[in-house]
């Protein structure tokens, strides 16, 4: 996995509240079997104006240029900021896969839906919750400021404005250091494989049947 | 000491290790397994030169691609006719094969929607740790298991270390006192109570269903509730286990025998809330004043009864869930102030993990026999959960009332609900439909979802419109 330590960049602002993964992602695009390429289809019902399809060229499809991210200040944005319980629905993973490959790194909003929130970290982005107010601030400056970035600090748990001003963000301890240190959890687990047979070993005592089949 | 929650009590049995800063591995019983979300969890896998930690624990079917039309499916895989879906579900099969996962392949009669199956062959059972790569995993908690869902990468963790590295959640209880109204079910039950919380009311808890309302509930029903927890937010849902939990288990093919049984059965029993245990949230509702729901928007939350009016956007004080309501409405082509009863109806799908079992196809089968779909409706499909449902149904006569109403009778998938296969709604097409999600374009590209209880949407098809269950059968 990808190391996150800090990060600057452009900010979009997408002013929507229960953001689903079925508008981050589109289920056409899930038939793909690999976990790379989705970048051009991010959004792609809001962004596109035609139905899109795996495989599709996008370089020509006409775009809709009331979205985000095809205003010309926005797209190389690689922080998103939302309104609350961004994420919710499907778990499916090709949205984090998607923002990833467009070129996201950090979403900022006031909530984030449970699956989409962890399925994040796997994949090297940093999703921040800050207050509503505090993300109500930062649309206004957005909007106000063409080019508008912020820094990202993981190990400080900062986000620096260009005045000058620092907000300070919550994030899970464990999931911070496999961030910082792009760590794969599988590798992390097996650490505990014996802890883990030990376990399955009494489980099996308990609760025979479940080992039965 | 105050007493265990349900959900205190699988954390605990699953309990592997706790680590100081509150993540914790937990033990994984049972992995389903499906074509969208597994094949790059299983080529991690393999990149990585790893093995499944317990092959027997995994199990697997294809459904969200898999065609639905009889002709379409009689010729089994090579019969796909869209290209990427055939691959994917290729794809699986071959995983599978060669690994020596147990899979229900397209042509088995076992096949079906990942949900559907797990329960019906006994591979979920009361007291289970159960994870998928998809969402509506929750459903299994209906069994008095944890179950929930997950992304690729935890798939893929699961499958090497027969963990999943977890924080415990918070207890909520959702407790529907008294008793369901005639032409009410588990299905409004689950919309009013996403309608009170919200579709974020759940975000990090796990939520256990209770009350007379919902011991009243057949399993099926339960299932339907606990399937949409996912739609109140919370990853988890449950019930607690009862004499019918035990006996809906009861000579599954994949539950225990003989002594095993017992001692099973026996364990199970404990699977409840302590009378003191303690919920960080408790929310309430009376049974009686649930009516048959409809959602009118583009998310679960914005549902009402029957009877409702939709909201006026302008009265709505809050300036983003205003911009919601009033972005809902546009792309759902109605307004504010319009009865729910004068949405029109172009499709009906009664089908999906939700509502696709026995039950609900009896249900609905119950409202259409003796009449004839609306010449207002271009489709109405009923697409039974599995092969198996659809052979008990088929038993029962119930395709026959179908088809002579005009309905269409399907093989077993996912179909509408997502429309990943060639089942999808047009543009600007309003359905009723029985499925858990009505976001935009879920059903289709610019597609317009209602969702509703299979009794309702049946009654949809006959009226072509949305009609109050409960006065139909007056008339
Ligand atoms: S029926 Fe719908 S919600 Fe259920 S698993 Fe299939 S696609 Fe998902």
């Amino acid at each position: 996995m990808k190391a996150f330590t800090t990060h600057e960049g452009i900010v979009a602002p997408l002013d929507m509240a229960n953001v689903d993964t079925d508008m981050i992602i589109p289920k056409q695009f899930l038939k793909s079997i690999k976990r790379t390429g989705f970048g051009p289809y991010l959004f792609d019902e809001l962004r596109y104006l035609d139905k899109g399809e795996p495989d599709m060229d996008c370089s020509n499809r006409p775009l809709n240029k009331d979205f985000v991210l095809n205003q010309p200040e926005y797209r190389d944005a690689s922080i998103l900021i939302a309104r609350q319980n961004f994420g919710c629905g499907s778990s499916r993973e090709h949205a984090p896969w998607a923002l990833e490959d467009f070129g996201m790194r950090v979403m900022i909003a006031p909530s984030f839906a449970d699956i989409f929130f962890n399925n994040c970290f796997k994949n090297g982005l940093l999703p921040i919750e800050l207050s509503e107010e505090t993300v109500d601030r930062l649309f206004t400056a957005v909007r106000s400021n063409s080019g508008y970035q912020l820094k990202v600090d993981l190990d400080a748990q900062t986000i620096t404005t260009p005045e000058g001003e620092t907000i300070s963000f919550e994030v899970d301890a464990f999931r911070k250091h496999c961030l910082l240190n792009g760590l794969d959890d599988i590798a992390l687990t097996l650490e505990d494989a014996d802890a883990i047979r030990a376990f399955e070993a009494e489980h099996r005592q308990r609760a025979p049947w479940l080992f039965a089949g | 000491m105050a007493g265990k929650t349900l959900y205190d009590k699988l954390w605990e049995q699953h309990l592997v290790k706790q680590r100081p800063d509150g993540t914790a591995l937990i033990y994984i019983d049972r992995q389903l397994i499906h074509e969208v979300t597994s094949p790059q969890a299983f080529e991690g896998l393999r990149l990585a030169g790893r093995k499944p930690w317990r092959v027997e624990a995994n199990i697997a079917t294809p459904d969200h691609n898999v065609p639905t039309t009889t002709a379409e499916r009689s010729a089994g895989l090579a019969g796909i006719a869209d290209n990427v879906s055939r691959i994917q579900i290729q794809t699986l099969d071959d995983n599978c094969d060669e690994l020596g996962i147990t899979e229900f392949k397209i042509d088995d009669r076992r096949q079906g929607i990942v949900h559907v199956v797990g329960p019906e062959q006994g591979a979920t059972l009361p007291g289970q740790t159960i994870v998928c790569g998809d969402s509506h995993t929750s459903t299994h908690g209906a069994l008095g298991a944890l179950a929930h869902g997950i992304g690729t990468s935890e798939v893929e963790h699961v499958m090497a270390t027969q963990c999943l590295l977890a924080k415990k959640m918070k207890n909520m209880l959702v407790r529907v006192d008294g008793q369901l109204r005639r032409g009410v079910t588990a299905k409004d039950m689950i919309l009013a109570i996403i309608g009170k919380i919200g579709t974020a009311g759940g975000t990090g808890y796990a939520i256990e269903f209770g009350g007379e309302a919902v011991r009243a509930l057949s399993m099926e029903g339960r299932m339907t509730v606990c399937n949409m927890a996912i739609e109140a937010g919370a990853r988890a849902g449950m019930i607690a286990v009862d004499e019918k939990t035990i006996e809906y288990c009861k000579g599954r093919p994949m539950a225990p025998k003989g002594e095993l049984w017992e001692q099973a059965a026996t364990a199970w029993r404990d699977l409840v809330s302590d009378d003191d245990a303690v919920f960080d949230k408790t929310v309430v509702l009376d049974a009686a004043d649930i009516a048959p729901q409809v959602t009118w928007g583009s998310s679960p939350e914005l549902v009402g009864a029957i009877t409702d009016r939709i909201p006026e956007p302008a009265e709505e004080k809050d300036p983003t869930r205003r911009k919601s309501l009033e972005r809902a409405l546009e792309y759902m082509g109605l307004e504010g102030g319009q009865p729910i009863k004068n949405i029109p109806v172009e499709k009906v799908f009664i089908g999906s993990c939700t509502n696709s079992r026995i039950e609900d196809l009896r249900a609905a089968a119950d409202v259409v026999k003796g009449h004839k779909v609306s010449d207002k409706i271009k489709l109405a499909m009923v697409v039974p959960g599995s092969g198996l449902v659809q052979e008990q149904a088929e038993a029962e006569g119930l395709h026959e009332v179908f088809t002579e109403a005009g309905f269409e009778w399907r093989e077993p998938g996912c179909s509408m609900c997502l429309a990943m296969n060639a089942d999808k709604l047009e543009p600007g097409e309003h359905c009723a439909s029985t499925s858990n999600r009505n976001f935009e374009g879920r059903q289709g590209f610019g597609g317009r979802s209602h969702l509703v209880s299979p009794a309702m949407a049946a009654a949809a098809a006959i009226a072509g419109r949305f009609i109050d269950i409960r006065e139909m059968g007056e008339s």
